[in-house]
């Protein structure tokens, strides 16, 4: 039976630890807010990009640039996008089951944010190279990640290139996505479900073909490695997105989880304290009954 | 047939314009170029300048960056990293970053820093452009 005063260390503890989970909360809030936007403002240029994408590489004929050459076999590069802090509930987790999920001895892995580095160091995986991306990702991270990514490609080191990313739902739900970057080829929309059936098929049927000025290598090989470039940005974009919003509901839980482990103790304190005053009142009548 | 365009012009910040017009004017690599309905299918790079859009018979201004066109019969998609509003262009702040710009670039830098600083200089050149154009 632990003593009134257990309970009552016991409460200041757990008290202090749901202030500092309340606080982060609060922090996660409202960097989730500014992290959301932008990533949702970012939105429409991403989808825009993939349609002009998709429906250029569709119809410029047999033109090919060395991005969208399809290699067999070689190794694989993946790029994972974790966070560098941890407290965000299951989010790395996912992610990294999906990383482990790749071949061992034919991925390697390009890393961007500490959790990802950490994990491949300490499962002893091949890596690359380690980047990092501020709170507000800027557009010169991505281009740095997506050149190296580029550079490798292009020297036939690996023959192609997956980006596996926290791809952000809404603030309740965000899923580990795997997306293929390189080769250029089947263009996906960078955001969950926006490129649908109805415009693949929109896009087989309209066979127009493209006039390119001042040519199509010129235009393909500007617009090329700037889309890439621009999806690893969102992707970092939406990642962070993912991850305020999992923390601020992680940190949620957890201020919740102390405030009920709060009343609990209240409650048990209550009793035990009573229960003491009772057994005094006891101890003091009967005495005062014994020497009567 | 149709008798307009959709004009959308997206940056990765916002969608800055969205709307039916009926002729536009872009700044192509290669020189102006005014885009009718019914164009032919294009794909072009445009430089920094001015986008001028006619809409009902009266002329609307933009000031837009570095990007790309994608044009078909009846949709003109404008991607482009800076695009603005000849109205919200503050002339004052222009000014500033394009004198910003232009002393960074009398100092020492890098030459990815000089890229991206150029870039900044062309930008706030096509808004004071735009922002002063019937002036003179």
């Amino acid at each position: 039976m632990p003593s009134t005063r257990d309970i009552r260390r016991r409460i200041k503890s757990v008290k202090n630890t749901a202030q500092i989970t309340k606080a982060m909360q609060m922090v996660a809030a409202s960097k989730m807010r500014k992290a959301q936007q932008a990533a949702l403002n970012g939105r429409p240029y991403a989808t825009l990009m993939n349609e002009v994408l998709a429906e250029v590489s569709f119809n410029s004929g047999d033109f090919s640039h060395p991005l969208m050459e399809k290699r067999e076999g070689g190794k694989r590069a993946v790029i994972v996008v974790s966070t560098d802090k941890g407290l965000c509930g299951g989010l790395n987790g996912n992610l990294m089951r999906e990383a482990a999920k790749c071949d061992r001895d034919t991925t390697i892995y390009i890393t961007a944010g500490r959790k990802a580095s950490q994990f491949i160091a300490r499962t002893k995986r091949q890596l690359a190279a380690e980047f990092t991306y501020k709170d507000a990702p800027l557009f010169s991270e991505a281009r740095a990640i997506s050149k190296f990514a580029q550079e490798l490609f292009l020297k036939g080191e690996v023959s192609r290139v997956d980006i596996l990313y926290t791809n952000f739902i809404s603030t309740l739900n965000q899923k580990p996505e795997m997306r293929q970057l390189l080769p250029v080829g089947e263009i996906k929309g960078v955001t969950a479900g926006i490129q649908s059936q109805a415009k693949e098929e929109k896009l087989l049927k309209g066979s127009t073909e493209f006039v390119f000025e001042p040519g199509a290598e010129q235009v393909m090989g500007a617009l090329l490695p700037h889309s890439l470039n621009f999806q690893v940005y969102q992707i970092l974009l939406e990642a962070k997105a993912s991850e305020h919003s999992s923390r601020m509901v992680a940190m949620k839980n957890a201020t919740d989880n102390a405030k009920q482990l709060i009343k609990d103790l209240t409650l048990e304190y209550n009793k035990l304290r009573q229960a003491n005053i009772t057994k005094e009142l006891l101890e003091i009548t009967s005495a005062a009954m014994a020497m009567s | 047939m149709a008798a307009t365009l959709k004009l959308e012009i997206v940056t990765p910040e916002a969608k800055t314009y969205s709307e039916d017009v009926d002729m536009v004017t872009l700044p192509g690599v290669e020189g102006e170029m005014g885009i009718y309905p019914q164009h032919v299918p294009l794909m072009t790079q445009i430089v920094p300048g001015e986008i001028s859009v006619r809409k009902g018979g009266q002329d609307f201004f933009l000031a837009v960056g570095e990007g790309f066109v994608e044009i078909t019969g009846d949709r003109v998609a404008v991607l482009t990293d800076m695009a603005i509003k000849a109205e919200n262009i503050d002339e004052l702040k222009a000014e500033e970053a394009k004198k910003r710009a232009e002393a960074r670039l009398a100092e020492k830098i890098s030459d990815e820093e000089s890229a991206l600083v150029s870039a900044s200089l062309v930008n706030s050149l096509a808004q004071l452009k735009v922002k002063r154009r019937g002036r003179h």
